[in-house]
């Protein structure tokens, strides 16, 4: 079979989907996703970022074929998921946000009858190395930690060697090592051609793994693009096209900057003696401040300069309220 | 894994293995589970140790285990396809199995298929166990019995496969534990299926009848005792499959 470098493994175009009725809203459908599109390409993590609720796990299990979409079109290895049968199933790795696994099941005999149900499988004793799963093979996984169900989840995605995985918050309980060994997978595959696709909460995972983004909040998408992509884009509060950035700085308390620094940055005084400027900082401002402290003869205790995170552009885009 | 592994289009065992294999984990999940073998083995046991020790079933046919055995096979399919199955998937469907497994190649025809056959494959071993006992106890079964009595009991465990599911697919996992285990003490007990209707209250006997459990039950009596096929009780245990089946079809939530 030719296959086309461009063609994406997913394209996603205005999805809806309708639940319910819902006692709670008098019997009414509620609307959980309104139009989401992505297309997530071959060699590629693409990730869903955006808070619990967004409609991002309903968006992915749409395209997984777990839930019917209400409309919008949906191509995956260039097939409709609800109609591409045991040969489109064969071809994607699907972890799900509660894992899936039986808790009475063991996992090597569990892996073992997953790689069962495929042709041509990943060696197992290959992949259960490489996810450190040798050494709880035995134990049941209801005496598993969190980190170690996240990993034996993902070899159950991975077991059949899948072109496409979906992967729901990956991260969701794994320590420090575990996340670093899954997320190095995840890196290699992504260079060896498998197109990732995952959701998360957590700007730092999306930050580190994702090579587009795409935030979804209230069932829409409300950004994409590459992790600097979003980086640069300016702030709602407007001071141009200049990266923004945050300087955080700890220094005698009481100490009255806005008489030092041009109006166009934001000055506070978060805690008594450390201070943060966020705005588009140049070299200006950095010369003035440090002018400013020779004179009076101060040396800050500490000083860091940051670019603004994911975390920043996130909440800039869909609003600081809880909800 | 090399770029070269991937590239191999990924492609599904065949069909008929997935089923198979799907069949034999959960055959072999259920004999190892300690609770599941009670219900399925342990008490169709003790209930056929009962009925022939005491004199309940005198008068109803050539001796007493001539007339319990049928029925403790009957009770055995109610335990495995019925309150065994349905527990289990109700609480694979607790903690996503289900909708892990339907994302596999295995989809949720091959689940409901591979289900099925665990199903009949413990039923297997439940005829086996319980026949040998009931042989050492004096069994003597209508020969011509065989071929409609296995039938009949695979008709059966179809509809309370059906039941099973349709409970444990529209409520939650305890709930189906409750039910199931509730159904199984009341049906074994009252519903026609060790105890023929004719020794029931007489205001239950025009109930049990129509029930699954006092079909299978004198469909089983029919077939062990007199080699003959109780064509009504036969057509109540198809409908039930039908119109369960349909239901769980309809109503089952897989998430």
């Amino acid at each position: 079979m030719v296959r086309s470098p461009q063609s994406p493994v997913l394209s996603i175009h205005g999805l809806i989907k309708d639940v319910g009725p819902l006692s709670s809203l008098d019997g009414k459908m509620l609307r959980v996703v309104s139009g989401v599109s992505l297309v997530a390409e071959r060699g590629q993590v693409t990730a869903l970022l955006g808070a619990n609720g967004a409609g991002k796990t309903t968006t992915l299990e749409c395209a997984q074929g777990l839930q019917k979409r209400t409309g919008g079109s949906i191509s995956l290895l260039g097939q409709d998921p609800d109609t591409g049968g045991a040969s489109l199933r064969s071809r994607v790795g699907v972890m799900l946000q509660d894992g899936g696994l039986p808790p009475s099941a063991r996992p090597l005999p569990l892996l073992r009858h997953i790689a069962g149900l495929y042709a041509n499988p990943w060696p197992l004793d290959d992949l259960v190395g490489r996810l450190g799963i040798d050494t709880f093979s035995r134990t049941g996984v209801r005496r598993l930690s969190g980190g170690q169900k996240q990993r034996l989840a993902l070899a159950a995605a991975l077991i059949g060697r899948p072109e496409v995985l979906f992967l729901d918050e990956p991260s969701a309980g794994l320590d420090p090592q575990s996340r670093q060994l899954v997320f190095d997978l995840i890196a290699e595959l992504r260079d060896n051609g498998m197109g990732i696709i995952l959701t998360t909460h957590l700007m730092d995972d999306a930050q580190r793994l994702a090579d587009y983004v795409y935030i979804i909040d209230g069932g829409r998408n409300v950004a994409e693009g590459t992790v600097q992509e979003l980086l640069q884009r300016s702030p709602v509060t407007d001071h141009g096209t200049d990266h923004v950035r945050t300087l955080v700085f700890e220094a005698p308390s009481g100490l009255d900057l806005a008489a030092v620094l041009p109006d166009d940055v934001d000055v506070s005084e978060a805690r008594s003696g450390s201070y943060t400027v966020t705005g588009a900082l140049t070299p200006r401002h950095l010369s003035a401040l440090a002018q400013w402290w020779e004179a009076k003869g101060i040396m800050p205790a500490s000083m860091s300069l940051e670019a603004r995170s994911l975390e920043d552009v996130f909440l800039d885009i869909s609003g600081k309220d809880i909800r | 894994m090399s770029t070269a592994a991937l590239q191999d289009q990924q492609q599904p065992a065949s069909l008929l293995r997935r089923v198979l294999l799907q069949g034999r984990y959960e055959a072999l999940a259920m004999l190892r589970n300690g609770e599941q073998l009670i219900l399925a083995v342990v008490l169709p046991l003790l209930a056929l140790v009962g009925l022939t020790v005491t004199p309940i079933l005198d008068g109803m046919g050539s001796s007493r285990i001539n007339v319990a055995v049928p029925g403790i096979l009957a009770l055995c399919a109610m335990s495995t396809a019925f309150t065994g199955q349905g527990i289990a998937t109700g609480f694979d469907r607790r903690y996503g199995v289900l909708r892990f497994l339907s994302t596999t190649p295995l989809g949720r025809g091959g689940l409901i298929a591979g289900k099925i056959l665990a199903v009949l494959a413990v039923l297997c071993i439940q005829v086996v166990v319980v026949g040998l006992v009931a042989l050492a106890l004096g069994w003597q079964p209508a020969a011509a019995g065989w071929l409609p009595g296995l039938g009949l009991l695979a008709l059966g465990a179809a509809a309370f496969t059906a039941l099973g599911l349709l409970v444990a697919g529209t409520v939650r996992p305890e709930a189906t534990l409750a039910i199931t285990n509730l159904l199984w003490i009341l049906l074994g007990a009252m519903g026609g299926i060790v105890l023929p209707a004719e020794r029931l209250p007489a205001a239950a006997q025009a109930v049990v009848h129509f029930l699954p459990s006092g079909a299978l039950g004198e469909s089983m009596r029919a077939a062990f005792l007199g080699g003959a096929v109780n064509g009504g009780a036969a057509l109540i245990l198809l409908l039930w499959t039908v119109i369960a089946g349909a239901a769980a079809i309809r109503w089952f939530k897989w998430n």
